[in-house]
């Protein structure tokens, strides 16, 4: 019988339709665990460690798969907030800073209980103990370490001596002639990329930790005290100095934190206050690929004279692992894989863990910046975890939008302080 | 002869009049689906989000702390929403104002017979196919301070100062308006060539024959015929003007502090970001109705001719 036109035409679409359906994976034989990743390293030297590392692994165990997916920062962050608050599709491991966030989490019975993974073989034991209390909360762990730093002042060695200044600042009002040194030789002083907000709440923060030191913060956080008091307002009033000199790039308003590293890794400006991983991505953005170079210098973050904290309090944080309830315990010993020390030695020689937690592996540091990030970290006094982590979500937003506020010129040192200070009271009375 | 045509026609009248329960059954079967679907998908999120807009509620988890009108409270009396409301209603006072006057003009420049007008219409409409991030990212490298516009402006009048597009609070909302026009009048120019295809020629041709210009043909025969498509393209302009988020989104999340945030990017940031979604069920639900009271008086009184004269012999 010949095919009608009609017959054909359906026959074709039938076997279009069956050809371009997903293929369905039927139950292996082989028990296969897919490990579910995402993390946020999405610039070298970080993106293709990780996948190395990945790689390696699923080279040693064949039955693991590993699907890796990078994200941006802010990405990341939307991404995992929608799959937690749907409650399918979270990530077997993911990107976490720890802290309040990860607390909120917890609290919800979304990230697995790694207490006693840790317990075994003593894993636990060969992380630097601050660190791993960042994802710890009432005697639970929910995440690992896997770098950790501090945030500091960045700067360009030359532009500063075609300023005329021979020494990095030690105090704000130092800072403050620096600035308008820079200033007088046609130089951007300082590039920041408050789009983000978070960029600029280090600003904010770090003042906070100058003034009030940890007694103010505790105070603040535990309800005790609150975050108009005294230390907090002047924090702003410092910062306000500093806007007010108007001393960043055009645009910072909108510009992004990968722009604002971009911006100073092509020479254009000369300080940056970042965190520890800003060489390696100054180094993948930069117009030349390899960034300021020995150009780069660190300084930490300036006293200021009136303040109860101690020039040695630092910002800091890590990146580290959590793992979703669901997880597979492949994913634990993947990360076991990923944190034992020969691999934490490694990145650290190449720039990916910067610091590394696991005890020992910074034998392998020779860059002078990072030298003396890890120096201003072995002699914290203080190590504060950035606001928009430790925080809550609700009073972390706040504090971003706040402190975004102050640099917009469109709100008062007190009237932030009142709003985070609304915030506050209204989400962590306990 | 005439009782019997007029017993006819009664006879035919009242069948057409008297229901027929089959085919009410036929018609309520071929639309089960569809309404099942729009119940899944659209009425029955908006209970829940009307229900949970009670709440206090951080999204994970089930929702249990009722906090009664709180969160609608909250809401009304933001300023930070009262902003928003506001930049929404900037973007409908100027597309009204600009985007559909500019695709009127366009479509009768364009639309009749004239050379080249595919490629026209092409032009016109590929902003409106490309996805709203793609558009956005594209135009975040177009107003960057120191590349992009600034250069090309730059290279063109030497005493131009390199505006902050993105960043400067009072431009913000300009310049995404921009974008929006770009990006949508490529909608509004194919609507009203479609309407413009509808109006016989001859009327336009007695008119000029009488001696009105061509000026005076547009304006008098035209653009009242055109009536029933500028009704429906400002009813969808006002309506999306109401919602928008993606563009402003990817562009500058609403920043900065504020400066370009709507009703959408809002509910976004303090629902979703901030852990809050009993707060931005609420937004949420307010936009929704603001929507409604928008739509449902427009379409009774304005539009209500429009439909009228549809499906008449």
């Amino acid at each position: 019988m010949r095919a009608t036109r009609r017959q054909v035409l359906l026959g074709t679409t039938a076997v279009a339709a069956a050809a371009a359906m997903p293929k369905i994976e039927f139950a292996r034989a082989a028990d296969q665990t897919t490990i579910e990743w995402w993390h946020i390293s999405q610039n070298d030297p970080g993106l293709t460690a990780f996948q190395d590392a990945a790689n390696a692994y699923m080279a040693d165990h064949p039955d693991v798969k590993i699907n890796v997916t990078v994200l941006a920062n802010e990405d990341f962050k939307a991404k995992l907030a929608t799959v937690m608050q749907g409650g399918s599709g979270v990530p077997d491991m993911f990107q976490s800073w720890g802290g309040g966030v990860l607390y909120q989490y917890a609290d919800a019975g979304l990230v697995r209980d790694i207490t006693a993974d840790l317990a075994k073989d003593d894993w636990g034991t060969t992380f630097n103990p601050a660190a791993l209390g960042l994802y710890a909360n009432n005697g639970k762990n929910y995440g690992v370490p896997w770098d950790m730093g501090i945030v500091g002042m960045w700067y360009n060695k030359s532009l500063f001596t075609k300023a005329g200044i021979d020494a990095p600042p030690t105090t704000w009002d130092e800072l403050l002639d620096d600035v308008k040194k820079l200033q007088a030789a046609k130089i951007t002083p300082i590039a920041v990329g408050e789009g983000d907000k978070w960029p600029g709440h280090f600003w904010w923060v770090y003042q906070a930790i100058r003034m009030g030191g940890k007694s103010a913060f505790d105070a603040a956080y535990t309800r005790k005290g609150k975050f108009t008091d005294q230390p907090f307002i002047d924090a702003g009033k410092n910062l306000k100095a500093l806007i007010d000199l108007k001393p960043f790039q055009d645009g910072f308003l909108a510009a992004t934190y990968n722009e604002a590293d971009t911006y100073m890794a092509n020479g254009n400006a000369a300080m940056e206050l970042m965190g520890q991983w800003l060489p390696g991505n100054q180094k993948a953005l930069a117009e030349n690929k390899t960034g300021l170079g020995d150009d780069l210098g660190f300084f930490p973050f300036p006293g200021v004279d009136g303040g109860a904290g101690q020039p040695t309090d630092v910002l800091g944080g890590c990146d580290g692992f959590a793992f979703s309830a669901k997880a597979p315990d492949a994913a634990l010993d993947f990360a076991r894989y990923i944190t034992a020390r020969k691999v934490q030695t490694d990145m650290a020689g190449n720039g990916v863990a910067v610091l590394p937690t696991v005890n020992g592996a910074d034998s392998a540091i020779d860059d002078p910046n990072l030298k003396a990030v890890a120096e201003a970290l072995k002699s914290a006094t203080y190590l504060q975890l950035y606001y928009d982590q430790f925080l809550p979500p609700a009073v972390g937003g706040v504090v971003n939008d706040a402190t975004q506020q102050l640099f917009a010129g469109t709100a008062s040192p007190e009237e932030i302080a009142q709003t985070i200070e609304d915030s506050a009271a209204q989400e962590l009375a306990s | 002869m005439q009782a019997k045509a007029l017993a006819t026609s009664r006879a035919i009248s009242s069948a057409r009049v008297r229901p027929d329960r089959r085919r009410i059954a036929t018609a309520v079967l071929f639309l089960l689906p569809a309404f099942v679907i729009y119940s899944l998908l659209v009425l029955f999120p908006v209970v829940q989000a009307a229900y949970y807009g009670f709440y206090k509620w951080n999204g994970l988890g089930p929702a249990t702390d009722n906090v009664g009108w709180d969160n609608f409270n909250r809401v009304l009396h933001d300023s930070n929403f009262q902003t928003a409301l506001r930049h929404n209603v900037l973007i409908l006072v100027l597309s009204l104002l600009v985007q559909l006057p500019l695709a009127l003009s366009l479509a009768l420049i364009v639309g009749r017979q004239m050379r080249g007008r595919a490629v026209f219409r092409t032009i016109f409409f590929l902003p409106y196919v490309l996805s709203e991030v793609v558009a956005g990212v594209v135009w975040r490298f177009l107003y960057q301070p120191d590349s992009g516009l600034n250069q090309l402006i730059g290279n063109v009048y030497a005493d131009w100062r390199p505006r902050s597009w993105l960043g400067d609070t009072n431009l913000v909302m300009y310049s995404l308006f921009v974008v929006i026009t770009w990006k949508y009048i490529g909608f509004h120019i194919i609507l009203y060539m479609a309407g413009l295809q509808n109006i016989p020629r001859e009327l336009e041709e007695a008119a000029a024959l009488d001696g009105a210009g061509p000026l005076r043909v547009i304006r008098d025969v035209t653009i009242p015929l055109l009536g029933p498509t500028v009704r429906l393209s400002a009813f969808l302009s006002v309506l999306g003007s109401l919602q928008f988020f993606d563009v402003i989104w990817v562009m500058t999340t609403g920043g900065p502090v504020g400066a370009s945030e709507t009703m959408a990017t809002y509910m976004y940031r303090f629902g979703f970001q901030r852990f809050q979604l009993g707060y931005g069920a609420a937004v949420s639900l307010v936009i929704f109705l603001l929507c409604l009271a928008f739509a449902l008086p427009y379409q009774r009184l304005v539009m209500r001719r429009d439909y009228e004269y549809s499906g008449t012999a």
